[in-house]
């Protein structure tokens, strides 16, 4: 090899650093105004509040100290924090399959008859675009323990109707119907879109394969085909679960002592009325936590499941 | 044992009637397609065959049995779609082995897990494995059989959609375009292979098509269908150079066939803007008549020291060419017709015919066909009456 090849090969290999530095750049140029706003407004906030969460800041207050891992520890120590996330367990284990098994027979059902769909499609959807806050206003009516229509009812074919919100041992499963009434709607609407977009050649194939009964046709192409929409329907339908708030704020606040008390209600309650931001923050850390492990759930094992890539 | 019977099928969709009185015997083991333009009926016709669909009058039998009231399952046939319509979540194994499962266990035995409690389940369930890889092997995919549907090339899912049908040993297959969504030079491939498969098995094939090409070398009979009636059913070779009707002549060839006005004269000919082609034909003067040739069939006498022909000519003007290198197609004005005519010629007279020539395009009489302005065709004697004069 001459001096001179050397000194080209040298050039090149300066000009291909050069590229690639400068290509970098172009790189680093696009996606920053995204990384900012994602770390702005979401990274961002986490972490502070992952921070405040080691602290005992006070709302308002003008210092605040580093007390390490001290508020979780009075949070799993802590009787209410047990029960609120125990409540909230027991919510979301009672709301995620009725609401998706009811929202997946209801689309079937609709689908299967012509007439009436829209009709059906728009009653069952109702509570999904009403506010919670002012449905619970009418829930409120419905349960009444004397002249609720719901013990009316019962009353008349003979059955004892129940104190539905100040009965310890029933308010939460009240609140699981109430949560259950709400998502059926939008359940139903995503495996409606899901049920559209199966082809319709596949059920056809079923049919001359011998798998032409609803119960076959079922199991051989519907259930497999909703896969990416049931793992869609019931993760959001989790998430929404866990955010389970507004109804209880408004109809019981967490009572009567304490049995309907939720996860984001000790948060709301922790922050906003004893004013303990530190303890809340710990508080939305296991929300948190329990909302992403969800996200992975799906992400990293579901995904690859559902999706016969 | 298989043949398939349709007695008078007719069927609507709301207004539009998509079948009107279509009957049709298709024998044992006989490859029959269905050719026609999309939206002639043709899919119907053949889902009506299946069972997907219910026709509002007629009858079908398939063997010794009228399967009117039968479900698709139970009434030996097997379907290859258009999309292959394989079930994505399932191996190809798994695609092939549903049919067999669906049949041979019941929904009990079909519950997972359930093979370890029944040796009898396990029984049938290697008969099951055995003849998909029979089936496997015979279609050369063994090495595809653990890949999901998504992992396949359209060639290799046209494949599995055809092994799923074979599996049940069905006494008719339904092939609906099963080749139209694979690239041209797979088709080409794909067409002998249908063709070899159907003389392997030995049944009967129905398989519907808008694809002249596949309709024509594929079977051993053709249906062309139109506007949902069967206008003619014969022999590939019949339905090119003997149809029945006008829209049948256009349809199938390529390029298409030239048709040409004309009017009869009363004297046992048909009048073509002062050609006067001898036909035998017993029609009134001055009805108007389509006479319809094949570019194969016709011939060309120029002016520049061509000979001519000594049949019958329309002078026209050269304003295309076309060499395809096996064929050479040369697209003539006849102004007094005020039509195109496509004329075949061997490629390597090319040089012969410079653009904007004028040249007499030769109409041989015992190659044309006339058909009335129903577009039904006139038969003629001509050759006999031309050999005894």
């Amino acid at each position: 090899m001459t001096v001179g090849n050397l000194a080209s090969a040298a050039d090149t290999v300066e000009a291909d650093r050069q590229r690639d530095w400068r290509e970098a750049l172009a790189a680093m140029a696009l996606v920053g105004p995204a990384t900012a706003l994602i770390v702005v407004f979401l990274i961002g906030p986490l972490v502070c509040i992952a921070l405040l969460s080691l602290t005992d800041y006070q709302l308002g207050a003008k210092a605040l100290r580093f007390v390490g891992l001290a508020n979780y520890a009075e949070m799993f120590g802590d009787r209410v924090f047990r029960r609120s996330l125990e409540n909230t367990l027991t919510y979301v284990g009672v709301v995620v399959p009725l609401s998706v098994f009811l929202g997946l027979g209801a689309a079937l059902l609709i689908e299967a008859s012509a007439s009436l769909r829209g009709f059906y499609r728009t009653i069952f959807f109702l509570p999904v675009m009403a506010t919670l806050i002012a449905m619970a206003v009418v829930w409120e009516f419905v349960l009444h323990p004397q002249f609720g229509m719901l013990n009316l009812a019962l009353n008349a074919i003979g059955m004892t109707g129940q104190d539905w919100l100040h009965d310890r041992k029933i308010v939460l499963f009240t609140f699981c119907g109430i949560g259950v009434w709400q998502s059926l709607g939008f359940n139903m609407v995503l495996f409606m879109a899901g049920l559209t977009s199966i082809p319709r050649d596949l059920y056809e194939a079923a049919e001359v394969d011998g798998a032409g009964q609803a119960w076959n046709r079922f199991w051989t192409v519907t259930w497999p085909l909703l896969g990416p929409v049931t793992l869609f329907v019931v993760v959001i339908s989790a998430i929404r679960s866990f955010q389970v708030f507004d109804a209880i704020q408004v109809l019981t606040k967490g009572g009567p002592n304490r049995a309907s008390e939720v996860l984001l209600y000790t948060m709301y309650s922790e922050g906003f009325e004893y004013f303990r931001s530190g303890y809340a923050a710990a508080v939305t850390m296991v929300f948190l936590a329990f909302v992403l492990a969800l996200a992975l759930f799906k992400t990293w094992f579901l995904d690859r499941r559902v999706h016969y890539g | 044992m298989a043949q398939v019977e349709l007695t008078g099928i007719a069927k609507s969709f709301g207004e539009v009637r998509v079948l009107r009185d279509v009957s049709l015997e298709i024998r044992d083991g006989e490859f029959v397609t269905i050719l026609g333009p999309s939206g002639c009926g043709k899919s119907t016709l053949l889902r009506i065959i299946a069972g997907l669909e219910r026709q509002d009058a007629g009858r079908i039998r398939i063997g010794a049995r009228t399967v009117d009231t039968l479900r698709p399952n139970e009434r030996d046939i097997a379907m290859v779609f258009q999309s292959y319509a394989l079930y994505p979540h399932l191996t190809v194994a798994g695609n092939l082995a549903l049919p067999l499962r669906m049949r041979l266990l019941s929904w009990q035995q079909r519950l997972p897990g359930a093979r370890w409690f029944s040796p009898h389940i396990r029984a049938v369930e290697r008969d099951i494995n055995r003849r998909v890889s029979e089936a496997a092997a015979l279609l050369q995919m063994e090495t595809l059989l653990p890949r999901k549907p998504a992992q396949l090339s359209g060639g290799q899912k046209q494949r599995v959609a055809v092994g799923r049908a074979m599996v049940r040993e069905p006494r008719v297959f339904l092939m609906d375009e099963p080749l139209s969504n694979l690239d041209a030079e797979l088709r080409v491939h794909m067409r002998a292979e249908i063709a070899q498969l159907h003389r392997r098995l030995g049944v009967t094939f129905i398989y519907v098509t808008h694809d002249q090409a596949e309709a024509m070398t594929m079977s051993d009979r053709v249906v062309v269908m139109m506007d949902g009636q069967p206008l003619q059913f014969s022999s590939p070779g019949a339905i090119y150079s003997d149809p029945v009707d006008l829209r049948v002549a256009r349809f199938v060839g390529s390029p298409r066939i030239n048709t040409l006005p004309g009017v009869t004269t009363g004297r046992r000919s048909i009048d073509l803007a002062g050609l006067e082609l001898p036909f035998d034909v017993a029609l009134a003067a001055g009805e108007r008549v389509t006479v319809a040739i094949r570019p194969a069939a016709t011939g060309v006498a120029g002016q520049h020291g061509l000979p001519g022909s000594g049949v019958p000519g329309l002078s026209g003007r050269l304003v295309h060419r076309e060499n395809l290198g096996s064929d050479l197609f040369l697209h003539a004005r006849i102004d007094a017709l005020d039509t195109t005519v496509i004329v075949r010629q061997d490629p390597s007279a090319i040089d012969a015919f410079p653009l904007g020539m004028q040249l007499q395009v030769d109409i041989p009489v015992d190659q044309a066909l006339a058909f009335n302005s129903a577009g039904a065709r006139i038969r003629s004697r001509v050759v006999a009456r031309a050999a005894a004069s």
